[in-house]
């Protein structure tokens, strides 16, 4: 039986000063064995750097850390695992190019590969967690590469595992087999600390939760007790305004025409497109959902015309064809792009926000017409931006690195909506971004929707594809399934269309049923 | 244990503080080998550093060797600002004086004016054909240019070479290696008389501002940095990376021509196999010691001009060898690129373990 006054992990008045902010502010944490224990919060709240203290990359600043009762220093994550801690982090750190037992082997002390082999399938298979030793990561699905980071933690024996938004790159149905993983582990009296800002997740899933604000613990809750509501006003702070789904509006012309595209990837690993056809209206948002790596980067490049021409097919944006054109002659005929990778692509991190204002706002809003730049006029529509889109920054002239993720994406769709397309292709776009960033951009799109312009959203996010979409269609190993009324269909249905290859054949026969 | 941590912003006054104090320990390095060579430190540093600024020639000197410095500099810092690197601008310098002073060569009794401008101009023109030679051999095959520039540059210099004692040889040189004296025409209006600065130095003055304005003021120079610092987002802000390879190339290509053109038509006066002291190398430390920055380049480039005129009165009067400018030179590199670390890093002093309150 669980005692309740001697927990496995014990935080108290964990504090951590970084330059120009404080991350950690007196957090006090108790995690007890066999619980699944949530650490909630938005993002910027501070939970990956409470984890990061706890796994030993970083060091408190003030406060103590009780490991089985014990007062411990963990000076680094060799420590940690020592202790018994093990981390599953959010970016997978596994080399593509080896095998699943090759990169369980790295990780661990010098071992026999046959002994481990056999370790590590009987691990895995005591947890429902299906691994095949001899296959090359780069071949494997994100869930799959999930469950190896998950098993090389569990061959470490550990008494607490943390786990850093372990759904996101999951399907509805890879996220039930995980969930049954980790009922099992705490039924070993293993403990999990589960960081996320899925709120029902963590309501179906976890025991306990501890929410974060700003660096501060704002509460403990029995996440079951309360409803999903009740928790993102805790995590944020006040009241929350549910985003509406928007009533259909009248549809107006196409504003993108795709028909079978095919591309072959510029990237080592990456996906070729096939056959892709779809077309999005005015006044419509066309969602594509699918795991990630299953040609989403591929098919936005495409679109916005920076890996040039595509092998095969055509592209019309507003009734012209595009498909020989480059970046800037697509957002003069009306179309704006926001890409998934935020900094190095959609913004420059060392550059200030007027000169990330300039980056893609240039070519419609004529801002250097004789190869001259305006700065000016550039510097008042980076003010607009920050203003209409509540970007939280010290000023326009302050670089795009120090705006928190939230604020940052809030800035790049500021800025091409400001623009005034008729077409707004967006990727991921709220990918680990604050739950009132999140609404806020929601509510954005909603709006550019209704007043007539055609919107393509591609998300991993289930929620936010039935939260947004007209039409629902599924991207799959580089195919892309026919699109279907949001309201005809389930996540399970989507779920189902995930990780297959959607041929010409089975879309004819899906159009027919 | 120290440790290094990234800075939360860039420290301004690190940038310019590291190449000031890289100078001040250069300075501090180099009186120790001194003293270790059994010279008197604070005479030798004069001779080497204070010497050179306190007369008029001396001053003139300087601006000789400045020119040809700042110039490749400044073209060299457009290239690496994009991620272009061209090492190459020795054999650009080369072939820009063989272009331009080909012309002095052909119409050695000339007396138009519009000779010595149409020198500049093929100088420009033959640094640029001489860069443009990576740039296409890039954009075509993806073929390093850092290997195809410098390889270019011994292939220039034994052109030069081929010149020089071949065709171009001067009939009645004796049979030294060298073109005939380039007539007035062709030659760089000095601009004080008995010194040795010329109309070259005032043109050289006016290249930082333009690169400034450039880079500061057009989309050009705002796409030159973009594509250096992001590419995928210039990528994505639709600049396409061909037109910026050979943007860079060429514009450092023909900087380096038009400087190897006014060093023939104005302080040589001829084509001979020894027109440069590697300034196109050299170039490249001053680049990097200007931090890229136009008006750094300029500084930089008179900093590393006075190490060369001392580095000449340093053998003629403290009698130390000629290895000696090089390795001023190579001390101060160094020391560039240490403290280059601490305006992206900190350092951390170990603080002890956080303590119950």
């Amino acid at each position: 039986m669980p005692i309740p006054d001697s927990p496995l992990l014990s935080l108290t008045g964990i504090r951590k000063v970084f330059p120009g902010c404080i991350a950690n502010d007196a957090i006090d944490l108790d995690v007890q064995p066999g619980e699944i224990h949530a650490l909630l919060g938005e993002n910027g709240a501070g939970k990956s750097t409470l984890v990061k203290i706890i796994y030993g990359v970083l060091r408190p600043d003030q406060g103590d850390i009780h490991w089985n009762g014990d007062l411990v220093q963990i000076a680094n994550p060799a420590q940690a695992r020592e202790f018994g801690i093990g981390m599953v982090f959010q970016h997978f750190s596994l080399f593509e190019a080896l095998t699943t037992l090759e990169n369980v082997a790295l990780a661990l002390p010098r071992e026999d590969h046959d002994k481990l082999r056999a370790r590590l399938v009987e691990t895995a298979d005591a947890y429902g967690l299906a691994l095949q030793p001899d296959r090359h990561v780069h071949e494997l699905s994100m869930g799959e590469r999930q469950r190896i980071e998950i098993v090389r933690c569990l061959l470490q024996d550990p008494q607490l595992l943390i786990l850093d938004e372990p759904t996101s790159v999951l399907t509805p149905q890879e996220t039930e087999t995980l969930f049954e993983t980790l009922r099992k582990l705490a039924a070993e009296r293993r403990a999990i600390l589960y960081i996320s800002h899925k709120l029902e997740e963590v309501r179906s899933l976890c025991d306990k939760a501890t929410i974060l604000r700003n660096g501060r613990r704002v509460d403990d809750c029995i996440p079951s007790a309360e409803t999903a509501r009740s928790l993102a006003e805790k995590m944020i702070g006040k009241r929350v305004e549910s985003v509406r789904k928007r009533a259909t509006t009248q549809q107006g012309n196409i504003g993108l025409q795709v028909s079978s595209l095919t591309t072959h990837s510029h990237q080592p690993h990456g996906m070729d497109l096939s056959d892709i056809d779809f077309a999005v209206r005015g006044g419509e948002i066309l969602g594509i959902a699918g795991i990630a790596g299953n040609g989403q980067i591929e098919l936005m490049d495409a679109l916005s015309g920076e890996t040039g021409a595509p092998l095969g097919g055509t592209i019309e944006i507003l009734g012209t064809d595009a498909t020989h054109l480059n970046p800037n002659e697509r957002r003069d005929l009306g179309a704006v792009f926001v890409p998934e990778e935020r900094i190095g692509q959609a913004a420059v991190a060392d550059m200030t926000l007027v000169e990330n204002s300039f980056l893609t706002a240039s070519a419609r809003m004529k801002f250097s017409p004789n190869g001259l730049i305006d700065w000016n006029a550039v510097g008042s529509f980076a003010d607009n931006i920050v203003r209409d889109f509540d970007v939280r920054t010290t000023g326009v002239s302050a670089l795009a690195s120090s705006l928190s993720g939230g604020n940052l994406q809030k800035f790049i769709v500021g800025r091409e909506m400001l623009q005034e397309p008729q077409l707004l292709i967006v990727s991921q776009p709220t990918w680990g971004v604050d739950a009132g960033a999140a609404a806020a951009i929601h509510e954005e799109i909603q709006r550019l929707v209704s007043a007539g312009a055609a919107v393509l959203v591609i998300s991993q996010d289930l929620d936010e594809i039935f939260l947004l979409s007209d039409r629902i269609a599924v991207i799959s190993q580089g195919t892309l399934s026919s699109a279907t009324p949001a309201n005809d269909v389930t996540p399970e249905d989507i779920g189902l269309l995930m990780g297959v290859r959607h041929t010409q054949q089975e879309k004819t026969k899906y159009a027919a049923a | 244990m120290l440790r290094l941590e990234p800075r939360s912003t860039q420290s301004l006054s690190a940038a310019w503080l590291s190449p000031m104090l890289a100078l001040v320990l250069t300075a501090v390095t180099g009186g120790i080998i001194f003293l270790a060579m059994g010279k008197d430190p604070a005479t030798a540093l004069y001779i080497y550093f204070v010497e050179p600024l306190t007369s008029s020639s001396g001053l003139s000197e300087v601006a000789v060797k400045a020119g040809p410095l700042v110039l490749i500099g400044i073209g060299l810092s457009f290239g690496f600002r994009a991620g272009i690197w061209n090492i190459g601008a020795e054999g650009q310098y080369i072939a820009g004086a063989i272009a331009g002073g080909g012309l002095a060569v052909f119409w050695y009794e000339s007396t138009s004016a519009f000779l010595l401008p149409a020198m500049l101009l093929t100088g420009i023109l033959g640094g640029m054909a001489w860069a443009a030679i990576p740039a296409l051999l890039k954009t075509r095959f993806n073929a390093n240019e850092i290997l195809v520039s410098l390889m270019l540059v011994y292939v220039a210099e034994l052109l030069l070479v081929h010149l020089v004692q071949g065709p171009w040889r001067n009939p009645m040189g004796w049979g030294f290696p060298g073109t005939r004296v380039f007539p007035d025409a062709a030659t760089m209006p000095l601009l004080f008389t008995g010194k040795r600065v010329h109309l070259g130095s005032v043109l050289t003055l006016a290249v930082p501002f333009i690169a400034w304005f450039l880079l500061a003021r057009t989309r050009f120079g705002f796409r030159i940095k973009l594509f250096g610092s992001a590419p995928l987002a210039a990528r994505h802000a639709g600049v396409q990376s061909n037109r910026i390879i050979w943007q860079s190339l060429l514009i450092g290509g023909g900087l380096a021509g038009l400087a190897g053109v006014i060093e023939a038509a104005g302080t040589i006066g001829q084509l001979m196999p020894d027109i440069s002291p590697g300034y196109g190398f050299t170039a490249i430390i001053v680049a990097f010691l200007g931090r890229l920055h136009p008006v750094g380049v300029l500084l930089a480039g008179i900093a590393i001009a006075v190490t060369y005129i001392g580095g000449e009165s340093a053998q003629i009067s403290a009698g130390l060898p000629k290895a000696v400018t090089g390795l001023f030179q190579g001390i101060i590199l160094f020391y560039l690129l240490a403290f280059d670390l601490f305006t992206r890093y900190k350092i951390v002093l170990p603080s002890r373990q956080a303590v119950q309150q």
